[in-house]
């Protein structure tokens, strides 16, 4: 498969009044055509950050320390302003975080689409685009009557279809979807998920899915990073990191969450509190908070390194497979045994 | 399963009957006619001593409307809300204190409902200055013994801090040691835990369940994640469009549901588990407003089961299948 997207050694800091802030932290990876990609992580650990500096969207107090963001082989940030405009929208396009709020309450939802359609491409005349945002309206099943109606006619499940319509509607080989479905109910959110889902493998599209939420992201995503304080901690196939998590976080990250399924297992609780990132833990960055930490831990950065095809994890004491092979196990017998009872019937 | 139904009487602590709450809306701009919306219709439950009543639907079901008529912060259209065998509809403004003082209610946005100007020892020592609740020295006793019980130990590291200097689930902590300060024997908790991160929501959860324990205090728990209610509570109520469509024992809601939207709503719930497919939510249709809404069934348009009988059929009543499971539906 060919590389579309490539991020080496990505590191940006914000200036503040306080100090710099060290929000990306030698963040390595690399997504490949028609790939979905899940961020997860806390408030805070840098996913959004990431997905602006892949977008060239970063705040003036924002520095790209060292690092480069490949698209297609060529250096963004060694484009001029210009050519990035040419870009985005073109090739990477973005669906932002509360997108109730990121469409213009005075122009008609069809007309920013068409707006964005004839910006993008000059030469498409106002028809033309017409035509194209009618046909992305059925894609993302909205009625084409639609269009005319204002942002306020709309209810939070449709102006989150319409702004996916809108990422849509140049075609870009990339989209961003920063936490797309988190202020919908689940029912929503499940059939919007399903969709994006569905017009990805059409159009044999890249995706990354920005999320909180575990069970999001263990849904739709074919690879998983998982994000704290500012680093990449573990990153691989899906299945890999769900079922076999080698980093302490990811473990607790997924005990962490309350299922439906199986029985009602004890919750982890990881304790204290994500770092302050204007100062840093010193080693390891998840640390203070980790029952496996050592001496090592404490002094050394843990090197990011790749153990098996496509995983790679940074930590000094790696999960052991035994230890999780039994938890999950049982989980999972549960797991399945729940599926049939809830949704057998 | 030993668990006390709502048929049996044990000691109940919040019984709410055919409650309901219309707020009046504009039909258009020029047009003079008021339509209702049914934010709670109709709607009646028990809570018993000691127990966790999870109330969960989406957003716009009526669930926190609910939760506000049962502390006072609205009054409903109709129906009754008797807590420990008082109405509350019926408190004279003079006893109000000592209702406020059973009742307490804990909201979703620990941001905004901290008053930024003052101490955590202010924000946890107002309720006890507003009810007059010991001396000074007794009430400095009180903040610290609650600060200590939810987490925030030592108390002297917190005391004199600002709430912008706590994090989230710190600034929670602080609203639930106001809320329980004055010693509530029945709590309205409205999304405790919805704008918190996972790993410091685990830790809230706990100190919620912890406390119930300890205090023996009883909840209604509004919440829109299934899953964090089957956790916490031990009996769900599931809303839609202001109405009680299904409530039983928490397990048997989240394993055995009988209601095609509690069907439609558990198999929506995101399964952190790469292997499993999860099959279609069995619903059509999104969510409507319940502005005058038809006298049958709310869940008609949406049901994937429906019949032309539910269609001419009145609204299903709740009623018991056995075991203390409630289901609104005519097709069961």
């Amino acid at each position: 498969m060919d590389t579309l997207l490539r991020l080496e050694d990505l590191t940006m800091h914000y200036k503040t009044k306080a100090g710099w802030v060290q929000a990306i932290d030698g963040v390595s990876f690399s997504l490949d055509r028609g790939q979905s990609l899940g961020l997860v992580g806390e408030s805070g650990c840098g996913k959004t950050s990431i997905a602006m500096s892949i977008m060239r969207l970063l705040p003036y107090n924002a520095e790209l320390v060292k690092g480069r963001i490949l698209m297609d082989g060529h250096d963004l940030y060694a484009l001029s302003d210009e050519e990035v405009r040419q870009l985005r929208w073109k090739e990477v396009a973005m669906i932002f975080q509360a997108a109730m709020n990121s469409l213009n309450p005075v122009y008609s939802v069809g007309n920013q689409i068409i707006e964005a359609i004839v910006t993008h491409e000059p030469e498409t005349s106002e028809e033309e685009a017409r035509d194209r945002a009618e046909s992305l309206f059925e894609l993302v099943g909205i009625p084409k009557e639609r269009m005319d109606h204002y942002p306020h006619e709309y209810s939070g499940g449709m102006k989150q279809r319409a702004v996916i319509a809108m990422a849509l509607a140049c075609n870009p080989r990339l989209i961003i979807a920063d936490e797309p479905t988190t202020a919908l109910d689940v029912i929503v959110q499940d059939k919007i998920l399903r969709e994006i889902e569905d017009i990805r493998r059409k159009i044999n599209m890249s995706m990354i899915y920005i999320s909180h939420d575990v069970s999001v992201i263990a849904e739709v995503s074919d690879i998983v990073g998982v994000m704290y304080a500012g680093k990449l901690l573990e990153l691989g196939p899906c299945c890999d990191v769900f079922k076999r998590p080698k980093n302490p976080y990811t473990y607790s990250l997924m005990r962490a969450y309350p299922s439906i399924l199986g029985e009602k297992h004890d919750l982890a609780t990881i304790p204290g509190e994500p770092p302050n990132l204007l100062d840093p833990p010193s080693g390891c960055r998840f640390h203070p908070r980790c029952d496996w930490a050592t001496k090592e831990c404490r002094e050394v950065e843990p090197p990011w390194r790749e153990i098996a095809e496509g995983h790679y994890l940074a930590c000094h004491n790696p999960i052991k497979t035994q230890q999780v092979k039994s938890c999950m196990q049982q989980e999972t017998a549960k797991g399945g045994e729940g599926i049939g009872a809830s949704f057998g019937n | 399963m030993a668990l006390p139904s709502a048929t049996e009487s044990r000691d109940v602590i919040l019984e709410v009957c055919n409650l309901s709450k219309y707020y009046p809306v504009n039909q258009g701009f020029f047009s003079g006619q008021k339509a209702l919306l049914h934010a709670v219709d109709n709607v009646s439950f028990q809570v018993n001593r000691g127990e966790v009543l999870g109330l969960v639907g989406e957003s716009g079901c009526g669930k926190t409307t609910t939760g506000r008529l049962i502390v006072r912060l609205a009054t409903p259209t109709s129906g009754r809300i008797l807590i420990e065998n008082t109405d509350v509809a019926k408190i004279k403004r003079q006893d109000m204190m000592e209702f406020r003082q059973k009742v307490q209610m804990i909201f979703q946005d620990p941001y905004e409902s901290l008053d930024p100007r003052m101490t955590i020892f202010d924000i946890v020592a107002e309720p006890l200055n507003v009810n007059g609740i010991g001396t000074f020295e007794e009430r400095e006793a009180q903040v610290e013994e609650m600060l200590n019980l939810v987490g925030l130990a030592p108390p002297s590291a917190f005391l004199f801090r600002f709430p912008h200097e706590l994090s989230g689930g710190q600034r929670q902590r602080v609203a639930i040691a106001r809320a329980l300060v004055v010693k509530p024997s029945f709590v309205v908790a409205d999304e405790p835990t919805s704008m918190l991160d996972v790993s410091i929501r685990t830790g809230i959860m706990k100190l919620i369940a912890q406390l119930r324990e300890d205090l023996g205090i009883s909840y209604l728990y509004i919440t829109h994640d299934l899953a964090v209610a089957r956790y916490l509570c031990d009996r769900i109520a599931v809303m839609y469009l202001g109405q009680i469509l299904e409530l039983g024992d928490s397990e048997d809601i989240v394993k055995r549901p009988l209601h095609p939207y509690t069907k439609a709503l558990i198999s929506a719930v995101p399964v952190p588990d790469p292997a499993i497919e999860r099959p279609i939510p069995n619903i059509k249709g999104g969510v409507s407003k319940p502005i005058n809404p038809k006298p049958r069934c709310r869940f008609y348009d949406r049901c994937p089961e429906s019949s032309s009988s539910c269609a001419e059929a009145k609204n299903p009543e709740l009623r018991d299948i056995g075991g203390g499971h409630l289901v609104a539906c005519h097709l069961l």
